[in-house]
């Protein structure tokens, strides 16, 4: 083994990334807790891990930055470079998404609490689920349980379909109801984007992984495209 | 215009030592092909087996095929009239010092009998306008020696050296080594520019280098090529560990 200052630094890029899975997970958790259990203080707790997400973004993006300068890597650890510096920014935006969700929950808080036809707990553990799996990917470096991930986000862009439908269908027939129904379709929709970040971070684990770009590919994302081979 | 070169079941030896085995490839005419990998993993030798300098050495010996523009380079062919198709250029410029920077250009031609002075003039500007140092050297001509330039220049006119005989290829064995950044970038941006009418095959040791210049890339080890690939291919997804481990600095 040679490079081994540069093999270190690696070391610690995937460490850092993972401190920040590790708050994107929880912020993702508190604020479908949040909404479960009618706590406002679990919405102060997302607000602040959301700040210490943003500067662990700039922070791995900046460790990133200097690797590429510094080490000019060739092949699986440029891969893996790009690969931190995207699932950082897909991290970064599941703090984002969970904000919106406490802050969804706070607004709810303010109103009279109802009865919605929308199974938001269901969503969450099935988001939950897509970025617990794809950071496992990550940490082990599997594409095969990265590729499972891909297979999960249709049943979250249903949901979110099913949600939009009902709640749409709540405002039109009880207006009196809108505001709620409104906030609720908003947490869907974060919930379904929080899918999508996880997606992305299975897609980019594969692109470390074995080098095949997955994105935008119809079918099934079992074989490597040879366009994409090279 | 350069022609393609292709390589058939090429085997070298120095002595009893076996350097070159088994090697396949076909090099693409008008491209940068680079070679890359550890010292002494033979690339230098193959480089040297495609101008037919590897035989110039008494213990060395070589089979197999290289066909150079569809010509049977060792069949059909003799070692001189190789090496006007096939110019190569060193690690450490090697301009003929005490000639003046006109006469280290010319003097592939006048080895070749051409004497006429108003064609050897107008070679001479073409040479060194296509290894872009015209502009640097046009008033000292004839003045000075081409030992008096900096180290790129006079790399730069080892390779105008080479273009003045008009050859289809272009061996450069880590032409760039030994120069600094700057004159580094002027190689690199020659290289680019002589591609349209010249095959190249670069030997380096610099991978950013190879990535830069080169469409396709070869990586040798221990005599063998274990892989030759786009260079986009070679250096972000290479097939074979042994290639991935040498680019990302596992060994060599």
């Amino acid at each position: 083994m040679t490079r081994i200052r540069f093999q270190q630094s690696l070391d610690e890029l995937k460490e850092q990334l993972l401190v920040m899975a590790g708050l994107a997970e929880q912020a993702i958790q508190r604020a479908t807790e949040a909404y479960r259990v009618h706590d406002l203080s679990i919405c102060d707790l997302v607000s602040r891990s959301e700040l210490a997400i943003n500067r662990l973004e700039r922070e791995i993006d900046q460790a990133a930055l200097d690797l590429l300068a510094m080490e000019q890597p060739m092949a699986i650890d440029l891969r893996f470079i790009l690969s931190v510096i995207k699932i950082n920014a897909d991290l970064e935006r599941v703090g984002d998404a969970a904000k919106a969700i406490s802050e969804r929950v706070r607004s709810m808080e303010q109103m009279a609490a109802v009865e919605l036809p929308v199974d938001i707990p269901r969503m969450a553990a099935l988001a939950s689920e897509m970025v617990r799996k794809s950071l496992q990917s990550f940490i082990e470096g599997d594409a095969d349980l990265a590729r499972t991930v891909l297979t999960m986000d249709d049943a979250v862009d249903a949901m979110n379909r099913a949600a939009y439908k009902a709640l749409t269908r709540v405002m039109e027939e009880q207006s009196h109801l809108a505001p709620q129904a409104l906030n609720a379709l908003m947490i869907s929709r974060a919930l379904e984007r929080v899918a999508d970040h996880a997606t992305n971070i299975a897609e980019d684990v594969i692109f470390w992984v074995q080098g095949d770009d997955v994105r935008h590919r119809k079918s099934l994302k079992t074989a490597p495209d040879p366009h994409t081979m090279g | 215009m350069g022609v393609g070169i292709e390589v058939t079941n090429l085997n070298a030896w120095y002595g009893t030592n076996h350097t070159l085995q088994e090697i396949n490839l076909d090099i693409p005419a008008n491209h940068a092909t680079a070679l890359i990998g550890p010292s002494g993993c033979g690339k230098s030798t193959f480089v040297r087996c495609i101008n037919r300098m590897h035989e110039t050495n008494p213990i060395a010996r070589v089979t197999g095929t290289i066909l150079i523009g569809g010509l049977d380079i060792y069949a059909d062919a003799k070692p001189v009239e190789i090496r006007r198709r096939v110019g190569m250029v060193f690690q450490r410029p090697n301009p003929f010092p005490t000639m003046s920077i006109y006469d280290n250009v010319a003097a592939g031609l006048k080895l070749n009998g051409y004497s006429n002075r108003h064609v050897l003039d107008e070679v001479v500007e073409k040479s060194l306008r296509n290894s872009a140092l015209w502009d640097e050297v046009k008033d000292d001509l004839k003045k000075k020696s081409g030992a008096s330039l900096s180290g790129g220049q006079q790399q730069r006119l080892c390779i105008a050296r080479a273009l003045a005989v008009d050859p289809e290829v272009l061996l450069m064995d880590e032409p760039a080594s030994a120069l600094d950044p700057v004159s580094t970038s002027k190689i690199e941006d020659l290289i680019f520019q002589l591609k349209s009418q010249y095959t190249i095959v670069i030997v380096t040791h610099n991978m950013q280098q190879a990535a830069r210049v080169a469409e396709k890339t070869g990586f040798f080890l221990n005599g063998r090529m274990v892989e030759f690939d786009s260079t986009h291919k070679i250096f972000t997804n290479p097939s074979d560990k042994r290639t991935e481990d040498y680019i990302t600095g596992r060994f060599g």
